[in-house]
């Protein structure tokens, strides 16, 4: 490898632009962007879905979508000009002098071979070193980034590890050949949030240990605030701030980071309200459980939800917070019995629930509503806006033009244009659909409002307007609401109490600010360590004065 | 050891399958005109009606739908398949004196079409809209929409009648009294043709499907990380792509082995090969449904094989199988 | 609207229904053009193509008009063709559904039937119901049909179960939606587009196995029929190969636009954007 340039940065990009393919919704994924990596420094690269992030990652390892190209500018790594280089002589520097970490770490490795020989490919593609050095260096390699029983590591296959472990593989992959720059691309956006702490602390180990640059792109200022020396904000393919960390984190220049920064959640609770009332939904014991397998199965069961019990009193919202796999979504579809629970009652009102049969329960359906996750697959595509929001009120008799005109009322009071009711689902952005979704289920006057994670597909500036929205509504309409929810700082600013759910039991639960000042169970602490940046203050930040 | 528990338990589920089909087969066959008998009785050329009614006694015939539903499948447990009208022997012994044929077309036509579908279907993938790429999927189209039979009777008319190169028919040389390798070599030239036909239109499902397949595993993201490690294409090609494309070839293997039997049917016929497609064929001409039972009984076993062994190389090649589910 | 733009932007679709636009006008103006009955004697037996103006594709070995019979064969190529797709569709789409939405113990009784009808050789099966039911058009047909739908099935059936967990389905049954209006108002539209596109390779397949019973002599004598025709040239393939290579073209060429009109559909229902949107 060439010996880095004494004193100039790792790599610099100079007035990069990128061209998108025609029929794109715009022209350059990147416009005269101008950086640098230095060595032993990390530079969050930080913007949000479209801001052209990860194509500034894909440019300088040469690997963009077909039709992307490079226009103008240079990436200059270690004096040398990557865009001008050969297929061959970038083959000899992807995976020696820069390694790279990806977004999801389920499918970045092959499911057909083992980890070690994965690994190992690295140094048969750049090294010439005999069969038993590499094993030896893929174990060390596999020691370095803590992986528990690296021999066996070895030869396991993807699908046995845990999706931690297996990003702790890529990222022993990328460094194999010690290279002078990492590029990690979201590496644990797709992690939950005690993960993203260990393997957040583990890059930044190996990064001190080595001298290494690392350009790491994020769309989570709590990652940033966690881990950047330096920070670039970028906005539809054009930076806009870059600076040290502590500057742009602390005092924002541009207006777009002010605004971005803003839109972060604080970790500091609300003030709980609706305390004392009388519960509107009581849970006592409920429990699910799954049986995998069929008939012939050596017939694994896994307790989905056990034991729960939980009150929501009427008017308050009450967040259900915990990481995947720990029940929380499979106990809110438990509650509409979109699945059944095998024990325990669900009493809203008079109610249980939980006893009823499937044709009783869609009669009771209208008292309680769901809003689901993912805007793009929670409503029918072939459908319009209106006739989503009016098909509850048809089904239970409402004449059709009586539900139209109600839905467009619906649209008016979650913030859409009432004359788009005749819109298809595609025809509206992230955001306006999860509106749509929240019309859907408030025609229905639902006593209970149960929102499974509902923003959490969003990017963070429509994040916080939903949030608003959904606040604004609850003391509108005196919502009760159940909030499904992984990430704290959402919990923090919207829920009056909280409850912690891990391996499907409840392991504490109390208003939230309480339980964010005081968390007895230790898993509950662990939680809030893990929240990426909490000792940085988002709204102090967005109210500093401008440098 | 878990992929042939997992393997053998697939076979085992495979049972009820089976005797769904035969239960189906059979009540159909009480609703056909006409039974064994009468056509036992059309093959000696007529006879009186207390002759007909003895034989049905012989053959269980008198008794219930139900009861006669009982004898049979304790009969096929045993193996005991009936006797053939038309041959006049037990169609066990006729249906083992065809398959060989038919095993042989089948599994040379499985292997030209496997083999030519995957390397055919690799270049049409690695030259995406190039000419290659036109070209297969052009001659895969051609090939799909031609009927195998008449592929047949034009290479006849080609290759022996025109240029002489290659026998018209049949599945040796009559009467040419050679054995050992000489024997081997004279059934392979007259098989070149028959294989080919059959093979044909698998081939060109194979190549779309191994096409396709390419492609989608070469937007995968492991593909990605590999090419981030630095690797070459063809590398990759091998190395990461082919593995996981092939997973679908190999399940398509298992859900075209009842059509690659179907197909040899027409093939058989064509080329005038002595298998238990031809035997169906004339079974079916003669009324002897004993035989075209058994045939189809033997058909489903020979599928439920093929699915066993295609479990057992699906295991073999994702490691996912044999911990999952 | 986009759809038909983007269909007819891709030429090999364009091909495609051409083709298939020729076969039915082959088909329809089959009795304007020949008002004979096409399995009458027409002239001198095995007269070549162009050698007889009147007989412009010449004579089988029956002296009947090979012309005439082509163009008869096109109606029962695409009759059979349409009528056994649309058997094998409706079957296959109601097991599929069922299997698909309900799960447990229908989807274990149904995909057993399913698999069971795909043991068995489909050709082998069509051999038996034919032998058992005989050989007029309207039994080969539906026997036709009753082979075809286990594929349906399953691709039916597999849209079903990724479909059913969506959220908007979901959403529906939290709305206090009933089973048979979710599956057939919503979630049987979403599910409906690559069955369609299947329907192509169905048909294409129907047509093919029809023209091999009549090829074998097993399909209505009493029609005129590509497959028919090819079997009858076998007996003079040495010599008057044209008998047979005629009807074969007809096939192949039918085959062809069903198949690449199936392709088109697909390429128009979804556009493989060969680019990815920056993230």
């Amino acid at each position: 490898m060439t010996k880095p340039v004494t004193g100039g940065p790792l790599l610099r990009i100079e007035d990069l632009s990128v061209r998108l393919p025609p029929g794109a919704d715009r022209s350059h994924a990147l416009s005269g962007v101008s950086l640098a990596v230095e060595p032993g420094e990390i530079l969050c690269v930080v913007g949000e879905s479209g801001s052209g992030k990860s194509m500034l990652a894909g440019t300088v390892m040469r690997l963009l979508p077909p039709g992307v190209a490079p226009e103008a500018g240079r990436v200059l790594f270690q004096g040398r000009d990557l865009l001008a280089e050969s297929e061959a002589a970038m083959r000899r520097i992807r995976g020696a002098a820069i390694g790279m970490v990806f977004q999801e770490p389920m499918t970045a490795l092959n499911p057909l071979r083992r980890v070690g020989d994965q690994i190992a490919e690295v140094f048969r593609i750049h090294t010439r070193l005999s069969r038993s050095a590499i094993r030896d260096r893929v174990r060390a390699l596999l020691d370095e980034v803590r992986l528990p029983d690296p021999d066996s590591a070895l030869r396991a296959y993807p699908h046995e590890l845990s999706g931690g472990q297996r990003q702790r593989v890529m990222i022993a992959m990328a460094l194999a050949l010690e290279p002078a720059l990492l590029i990690a691309d979201e590496p644990t956006t797709a992690l939950d949030v005690t993960t993203q702490g260990r393997i957040l602390a583990l890059i930044r180990e190996i990064q001190r240990r080595r001298g290494m640059g690392v350009l790491f792109i994020t769309h989570d200022f709590g990652v940033v605030a966690e881990i950047a020396d330096r920070v670039a904000v970028m906005q539809g393919g054009r930076l806009v701030e870059a600076g040290p960390a502590r500057e742009v984190l602390g005092r924002p220049r541009a207006d777009y980071t002010r605004a971005l920064i803003a839109a972060v959640p604080p970790l500091a609770p609300r003030a709980p309200r609706g305390e004392g009332g009388a519960p509107i939904l009581s849970l006592a014991g409920v429990s699910k459980t799954y049986r995998s397998g069929g008939p012939f199965g050596r017939g694994r069961v896994t307790h989905a939800v056990r034991d729960v019990t939980l009150d929501l009193p009427r008017g308050t919202t009450l967040g259900i917070v915990g990481e995947s796999g720990s029940g929380k979504s499979t106990l809110a579809r438990c509650i509409v019995r979109l699945l059944d629970p095998e024990a325990g009652t669900i009493r809203l009102g008079d109610t249980d629930l939980a006893r009823l049969s499937r044709r009783a329960m869609r009669e009771q359906a209208h008292r309680v509503q769901m809003v689901f996750q993912d805007p793009f697959a929670s409503l029918n595509p072939r459908r319009r806006a209106g006739d989503l929001v009016a098909q509850g009120p048809v089904l239970r008799g409402v004449p059709r033009a009586a539900a139209l005109a109600r839905a467009r009322e619906l649209f008016a009071l979650v913030g859409l244009d009432p004359a788009a009711v005749g819109r298809f689902p595609h025809e509206f952005s992230g955001g306006q659909r999860q509106r749509i979704g929240l019309a859907r289920a408030l025609a229905l006057e639902p006593e209970v409002l149960i929102a499974d994670e509902p923003v959490s597909a969003l990017d963070v500036s429509v994040q916080a307007q939903v949030l608003a929205l959904l606040d604004d509504l609850r003391d509108r309409l005196g919502l009760s609401m159940l909030f499904i929810t992984h990430d704290l700082r959402v919990a923090a600013q919207i829920c009056d109490r909280v409850a912690v759910m891990k391996d499907g039991a409840v392991v504490e639960t109390g208003p939230t600010a309480a339980v964010f000042a005081d968390p007895h169970h230790p898993y509950t602490r662990a939680l809030l360590e893990a929240v990426p940046g909490r000792a940085w203050s988002p709204t102090d930040a967005a109210a500093a004065p401008a440098a | 050891m878990t992929i042939l528990l997992l393997a053998l338990r697939r076979l085992a589920a495979s049972v009820p399958t089976l005797l769904l089909i035969l239960a189906g087969l059979f009540l159909l066959l009480q609703l056909a005109p006409g039974d064994t008998v009468d056509a036992l009785m059309a093959q000696m050329g007529g006879g009186d009606p207390a002759t007909a009614d003895e034989l049905r006694r012989f053959y269980g015939l008198d008794l219930s739908a139900t009861a006669q539903l009982g004898r049979y499948l304790w009969r096929l447990v045993r193996f005991d398949l009936g006797v053939s009208a038309i041959y006049g022997k037990p169609v066990a012994t006729v249906i083992a004196e065809r398959l060989p044929v038919t095993l042989l077309l089948a599994g040379s036509a499985l292997v030209l079409s496997f083999a030519g579908g995957t390397l055919l279907g690799i270049v049409a993938a690695r030259r995406l809209d190039r000419w290659p790429d036109t070209l297969i999927s052009t001659l895969g189209l051609a090939f799909y929409a031609t009927p195998s039979f008449w592929f047949g009777l034009m290479g006849i008319v080609l290759f022996s009648i025109r240029l002489g190169w290659l026998p018209a028919g049949g599945y040796e040389e009559v009467g040419g009294g050679l054995t050992g390798l000489a024997r081997a070599l004279d059934i392979a030239r007259h098989l070149v043709l028959p294989s080919l036909t059959l093979a044909l239109v698998f081939l060109a499902t194979y190549l779309r499907i191994m096409r396709a397949s390419m492609l989608e595993v070469m937007s995968l993201d492991f593909v990605r990380t590999a090419r981030a490690k630095g690797m070459g294409e063809t590398g990759i090609v091998v190395r990461h792509a082919l593995r996981n494309a092939l997973l679908p070839m190999v399940t398509l293997v298992g859900l075209q082995a009842g059509t690659m039997l179907g197909g040899s049917v027409v093939v058989e016929s064509v080329f005038a090969l002595p298998g238990l497609g031809r035997l169906a064929y004339e079974s079916v001409v003669q009324r002897d449904l004993n035989t075209l039972l058994g045939i189809v009984f033997v058909s489903a076993l020979l599928v439920i094989a093929v699915n066993f062994a295609v479990d057992l190389v699906y295991g073999r090649l994702d490691p996912r199988i044999a911990a999952g589910r | 609207m986009v759809l038909v733009r983007r269909y007819l932007r891709n030429p090999a679709a364009l091909l495609g229904a051409v083709l298939l636009v020729l076969v039915l006008a082959v088909a329809l103006s089959a009795p304007l053009l020949f008002p004979k009955d096409p399995l009458s004697l027409a002239g001198r037996p095995l007269q070549w193509p162009f050698a007889n103006p009147r007989l412009w594709l010449g004579t089988d070995s029956s002296g009947r008009d090979i012309a005439a019979q082509i163009f008869y064969g096109a109606r029962v190529s695409l009759l059979i063709g349409l009528v056994a797709t649309a058997i094998a569709i409706a079957i296959g789409i109601a097991v599929g559904a069922v299997a698909g939405f309900y799960g447990g113990l229908a989807d274990e009784v149904l995909m057993r039937v399913t698999e069971a009808f795909q043991t068995l050789p489909n050709f082998l099966l069509l051999l038996v119901l034919v032998a058992v039911f005989g050989s007029q058009i309207t039994t080969v047909t539906v026997a036709i049909g009753l082979v075809s739908w286990p594929a349906v099935a399953r691709l039916t059936r597999a849209e079903f179960l990724t479909l059913r967990n969506r959220e908007f389905v979901q959403a529906c049954r939290v709305l206090g939606m009933g089973d048979a209006r979710i599956i057939l108002r919503e979630i049987l539209p979403n599910a409906l587009p690559p069955v369609i596109v299947y329907a192509s390779v169905v048909m294409a397949v129907a047509i093919l196995l029809e023209s091999a019973l009549a090829f074998l002599n097993l399909s209505d004598p009493n029609i005129a029929s590509w497959g028919n025709l090819i079997g009858a040239g076998r007996g003079v393939l040495r010599t008057q190969w044209y008998v047979s290579a005629i009807p074969g073209v007809a096939i192949l060429l039918t085959v062809l636009g069903v198949s690449l009109v199936g392709q088109g559909l697909n390429d128009a229902l979804n556009p493989r954007l060969r680019r990815t949107l920056p993230s």
